[in-house]
C-alpha cells in the first residue's frame, strides 16, 4: 500500500483482489483507498491479465499481478516467459516490463494437488525475470517494495502457510535488496541453505541440533534468481559442508540448481557432498498424514545434519 | 436528476448516488451489477459516499416502462428517460403474476415457450467499402480527406510495396535471413496508421510494417533491423521484420501469435488510467483469432471498457490454413457481439473505408472508453514469409487474381488519378526514386557492422546480474582461445 500512494503507476491486477480483497486477503481495503480501476478485479484468464499486466507495464504502469494460487500462473506461462522475461531484451532495451508477479503458493494444508504447486522450480530457467521468496513479515515487506520499484519482471514467491505469521516490523521505510540472501542463524558446524516456509522447519530442527551440541548455520536464500553466491560462498569457506533444505520436488528444483552452482564454485572448499532434501516428485497427495511426509520434516533435518558432520 | 435504480437481490440493500455526467448508463434494472459498475468510472479517485436517493412515484409506472420496453428493443431498456426507485419485492411478485420475465444475475430475461436453437450461421456480415474495383467512389458519399494526407498515403503504400519486393528479392539471394511481406494489405497498413495519431499505442503481429513506415520509421531503419546491425533498435536480437520502436510508440514484434492482443489491451487500461486522449490498437490474422489470448483479450476488453481498436486482418491464410479451417464463424466481426464489442467489416483492400472505419472507431474507443473489433477483408497475396512457398496449397491463378485485380495501392491511385490529384508522370518517377531508396539503404545497412559479443548479456535485465557478467567472462575467454571459429566480422 505505501508503494501504491507513492507512485501512481502502481496498480494491482488479479482475480478478486478488489472488493473481495483477494483469496488470501492480501489486497484487502485496498480497492477502498484507490479505487477499483486501480485495483483491478479480472474476469478468470491469467494469461490475460499477465499479458495485459506486460501491456500497461511497457506503456508506463507498473503493475502487480497476483495469481490466486501461483499454480494458476501456468496459464500464463507463455505471457511470463516469452513476453515478460524477453521483451525488454528483443526490443533492444527500449521497453521495460516492471511488472511484480505475486501469489501464494507452496505445499499448504490439504488444498489438493493442483493448489499446491511450488512454480519456482518451473521459472527458474526463464531469461529476463528475477525471483524471489519472502519467509517473515520483514522481508515480505521490504521485497515487495523492491520488487515494485524494480525495473525488470520480477516473480515474488509467498506461501499459503504464512500469511498469519506476525512480526514487529520497522515503521520507517525500509527496502530489501531483491539478490541478496539473509543470515538467520550464524554457526561453525554446517551450512543449511533454505527459503519460503521451510526455514520454519530448518529452525525448528536447529533447535534441536543446538540442544544435541551442533551449531548449524541457517541462510535464508531469498533470492531464487540469481542465487547470492557470496554469501552463500562465504558461509561454505567457513563450515565447508551444505545442506539445502527445500520445498521444491528433487527434480530440476531450485536446490538441484543450487547443488550445481555450489560445486562449481566452491569445490575446493566442500568436505562432503551437498545434501539436498527436497520434496518427493509427487503430486501433493490430499490426505493430511501423507501430505504431512511428501514435505521435509525438522527430524529429517536433524538427522541429515547428524549425517553430514560425522 | 437521474435515478439510479436498481436494487437486485443479489446484492446488500445500499444506497447509491450517481453523478450527473453522462457516461453512467442509466440502467433500469440490473443490466449488470450495478454496484460495481458505477463506480468504474469513477474509479481513479477513491470512493465517494453514497447518499440516499429519494423516489417518487410507485412501482406500477415502473412495471408499465420495464414491460412497454420489453415489447421493443431490449438496449432501450438501458436508456429509459426516466426512472424511479421500485421496491422490488413488489415487483417480483407482480411479474410473476405476468410470469414473463425474471431477473437472472446479469439482466432481465424474457421467457419463451418455443423450444429454439438459435441458428449456427447467418447470412454474412455485409461488407463497408467506399471505392469499388476501378476507384470510383461508391454512392453519394463524400470523401473528406486531406490531400496531403491522401498523397502520403499513397507514397507510403508504393514505397511499402517497393520495399516488399526488394528486401524479398535480398532474402533469395541470401543476403537477410528472413522476411515477412504484407503484399495486398497495403491498404490496411498504411490507410489504418493514416487514423491515428502518433499517441495512439500500436501492438502489431508482424505484418504491419507500413503502420511504422507511416509514423517515420526510415527505410534504413528497416533495413538495419533487417541486417540486424549495429544502428537497429533492438540490436539485432529479433529476427528480421520484427520492427519496434519506442519513439514511434510502435511495439517490438514478438513471434508468439496472439500475446499482443492482450498487451494492447492493457496499454489501454493504462491509458485509461491516466485520463489520455489516446487508445492503443493491435492487429492480427484470422489465425491469430483462434489463440485463447485474443478470446481473453476480447472479453477483458469489454469488460474494463478499455479503449482498445482490435483490428482483424482476415487474409484468409494462416500459413497453409484456409479460414473455412480455421474457424465456423462468420469470420471475425460476429465475434464482437458475442463479447459485447461494438464491431464492423470493412473491404481491407480500400484504403478509404479502412481509413473512415478506423478514424470513427478511435473516436468511439477514446469517447465512450470502449473496445472496437474491426475485420478488414483481404487476400494475402504473398507468401506467408520468405519460408513459405503458398502455391503449394493454393491455386496459383487466384494468387495472381487477387494480386493484380483487388490490388489495393492500385485501387488507390485510379481514385487519386480521377480526382486529379495524381498522374502516370508522377507515378513512373515515385516508383523509380522509391526503388533507387530501398535498394541504397540495402546496401548501407549490409556493410555496417553487427553488435558485438556485449550485447548478448546486455537488457537480459537492467543491469547484468553477477551470474550473467560470470557467463560474459567465460565466453570472451573461450573467444580469444579460438580466435580463429570466431566470425571476424562481429566486434568483440
Amino acid at each position: 500500500m505505501e508503494e501504491m500512494e507513492r507512485d501512481p503507476r502502481v496498480c494491482v491486477m488479479g482475480e478478486d483482489v478488489g472488493h473481495y480483497g483477494g483469496s488470501y486477503k492480501v489486497t484487502k481495503d485496498l480497492a477502498k483507498i484507490f479505487g477499483d480501476l486501480r485495483v483491478l478485479d479480472t474476469p478468470i484468464a491469467e494469461n490475460s491479465f499477465t499479458g495485459m499486466a506486460v501491456g500497461a507495464a511497457m506503456t508506463g504502469l507498473r503493475p502487480v499481478v497476483e495469481g490466486m494460487n501461483m499454480g494458476f500462473l501456468l496459464l500464463a506461462f507463455n505471457q511470463i516467459s516469452d513476453n515478460c522475461g524477453m521483451l525488454h531484451y528483443t526490443s533492444g532495451g527500449q521497453f521495460t516490463i516492471p511488472t511484480v508477479i505475486r501469489g501464494p503458493g507452496g505445499v499448504g494444508r490439504q488444498l489438493g494437488a493442483e493448489h499446491s504447486q511450488r512454480l519456482e522450480s518451473y521459472f527458474q530457467s526463464i531469461p529476463g525475470i528475477q525471483m524471489v521468496a519472502c519467509s517473515t513479515p520483514y522481508n515480505a515487506k521490504g521485497l515487495m517494495k523492491a520488487a515494485i520499484r524494480s525495473e525488470n519482471p520480477v516473480v515474488l514467491f509467498e506461501h499459503v502457510l504464512l500469511y498469519n505469521l506476525k512480526e514487529r516490523i520497522p515503521d520507517e521505510e525500509y527496502v530489501l535488496s531483491l539478490e541478496e540472501a539473509e543470515m538467520v542463524r550464524p554457526g561453525e558446524h554446517v551450512t543449511i541453505l533454505t527459503y519460503s516456509r521451510m526455514r520454519y522447519h530448518v529452525m525448528q530442527a536447529a533447535k534441536t541440533l543446538v540442544n544435541k551440541g551442533y551449531d548449524p548455520e541457517v541462510i535464508d536464500i531469498r533470492s531464487l534468481k540469481p542465487f547470492d553466491l557470496y554469501t552463500i560462498g562465504n558461509s561454505v569457506k567457513k563450515t565447508h559442508r551444505v545442506l539445502i533444505v527445500e520445498e521444491c520436488m528433487r527434480t530440476g528444483g531450485i536446490g538441484a540448481s543450487l547443488t550445481a552452482a555450489i560445486n562449481e564454485n566452491f569445490h575446493d572448499y566442500l568436505d562432503a557432498p551437498i545434501v539436498c532434501l527436497s520434496s518427493q516428485d509427487v503430486p501433493t497427495p490430499y490426505a493430511g498424514t501423507l501430505e504431512e511426509w511428501t514435505v521435509v520434516q525438522p527430524p529429517q533435518i536433524v538427522t541429515a545434519v547428524e549425517q553430514l558432520c560425522q | 436528476m437521474i435515478h439510479h435504480c436498481c436494487r437486485s437481490s443479489y446484492f446488500p440493500r445500499e444506497h447509491y448516488s450517481v453523478p450527473e455526467n453522462n457516461r453512467i448508463p442509466h440502467l433500469l434494472s440490473c443490466n449488470s451489477p450495478t454496484r460495481f459498475t458505477s463506480r468504474r468510472f469513477e474509479s481513479i479517485k477513491p470512493d465517494k459516499q453514497l447518499d440516499y436517493v429519494n423516489d417518487n412515484g410507485g412501482p406500477q409506472e415502473y412495471i408499465d416502462i420495464v414491460l412497454s420496453s420489453l415489447r421493443s428493443d431490449t438496449v432501450k431498456l438501458r436508456h429509459a428517460k426516466k426512472l424511479q426507485m421500485f421496491d422490488l419485492r413488489r415487483f417480483m411478485i407482480l411479474s410473476a403474476v405476468r410470469e414473463t420475465v425474471l431477473n437472472f444475475p446479469g439482466g432481465i430475461v424474457k421467457f419463451t415457450q418455443e423450444l429454439k436453437f438459435l441458428s449456427e450461421s447467418t447470412e454474412r456480415i455485409p461488407c463497408y467499402r467506399v471505392l469499388d474495383d476501378r476507384g470510383q467512389l461508391l454512392s453519394n458519399n463524400c470523401m473528406q480527406i486531406d490531400k496531403n494526407i491522401a498523397l502520403k498515403m499513397y507514397k507510403d503504400m508504393v514505397m511499402l510495396q517497393t520495399m516488399d519486393a526488394i528486401f524479398y528479392e535480398a532474402q533469395r539471394q541470401g543476403r537477410i535471413s528472413f522476411y515477412v511481406t504484407s503484399i495486398g494489405e497495403e491498404a490496411i497498413n498504411i490507410a489504418s496508421a493514416a487514423a491515428l495519431t502518433i499517441d495512439d499505442f500500436v501492438f502489431p503481429q508482424y505484418r504491419e510494417a507500413g503502420v511504422q513506415l507511416w509514423r517515420g520509421f526510415t527505410l534504413q531503419d528497416f533495413a538495419d533491423q533487417c541486417f540486424g546491425n549495429t544502428l537497429d533498435n533492438g540490436k539485432g536480437r529479433q529476427m528480421p521484420a520484427h520492427y519496434g520502436s519506442k519513439k514511434h510508440n510502435y511495439i517490438t514484434v514478438a513471434s508468439t501469435v496472439g500475446t499482443q492482443v492482450l498487451h494492447a489491451v492493457g496499454a489501454a487500461y493504462s491509458l485509461k488510467m491516466e485520463g489520455k486522449d489516446a487508445c492503443t490498437i493491435t492487429y492480427f490474422g484470422d489465425g491469430g483469432s483462434s489463440t485463447g489470448d485474443f478470446h481473453a483479450a476480447l472479453n477483458f476488453a469489454a469488460v474494463m471498457e478499455a479503449p482498445v481498436i482490435l483490428f482483424c486482418r482476415n487474409n484468409g491464410w494462416a500459413i497453409s490454413t484456409p479460414v473455412t479451417d480455421q474457424f465456423r464463424s462468420d469470420g471475425v466481426v460476429v465475434r464482437g457481439q458475442a463479447y459485447g464489442v461494438r464491431s464492423i467489416r470493412v473491404d481491407g483492400n480500400d484504403a478509404l473505408a479502412v481509413f473512415n472505419a478506423v478514424q470513427v472507431a478511435r473516436k468511439i474507443a477514446i469517447n465512450e472508453s470502449k473496445p472496437v473489433l474491426i475485420e478488414a477483408l483481404t487476400y494475402r497475396a504473398g507468401h506467408h514469409s520468405t519460408s513459405d512457398d503458398s502455391s503449394k496449397y493454393r491455386p496459383i491463378k487466384d494468387i495472381e487474381w487477387w494480386r493484380l485485380a483487388q490490388d489495393p495501392v492500385a485501387r488507390f491511385r485510379k481514385w487519386l488519378e480521377g480526382d486529379d490529384w495524381w498522374d502516370s508522370q508522377a507515378e513512373s518517377e515515385l516508383r523509380e526514386a522509391t526503388r533507387k531508396e530501398v535498394l541504397h539503404a540495402i546496401q548501407v545497412a549490409e556493410k555496417i557492422e553487427k553488435p558485438g559479443l556485449h550485447e548478448i548479456f546486455s537488457d537480459v535485465y537492467d543491469v547484468p546480474p553477477s551470474n550473467l557478467s560470470h557467463q560474459e567472462n567465460s565466453l570472451r575467454e573461450a573467444v580469444k582461445k579460438h580466435q580463429q571459429d570466431y566470425p571476424p566480422d562481429v566486434p568483440f
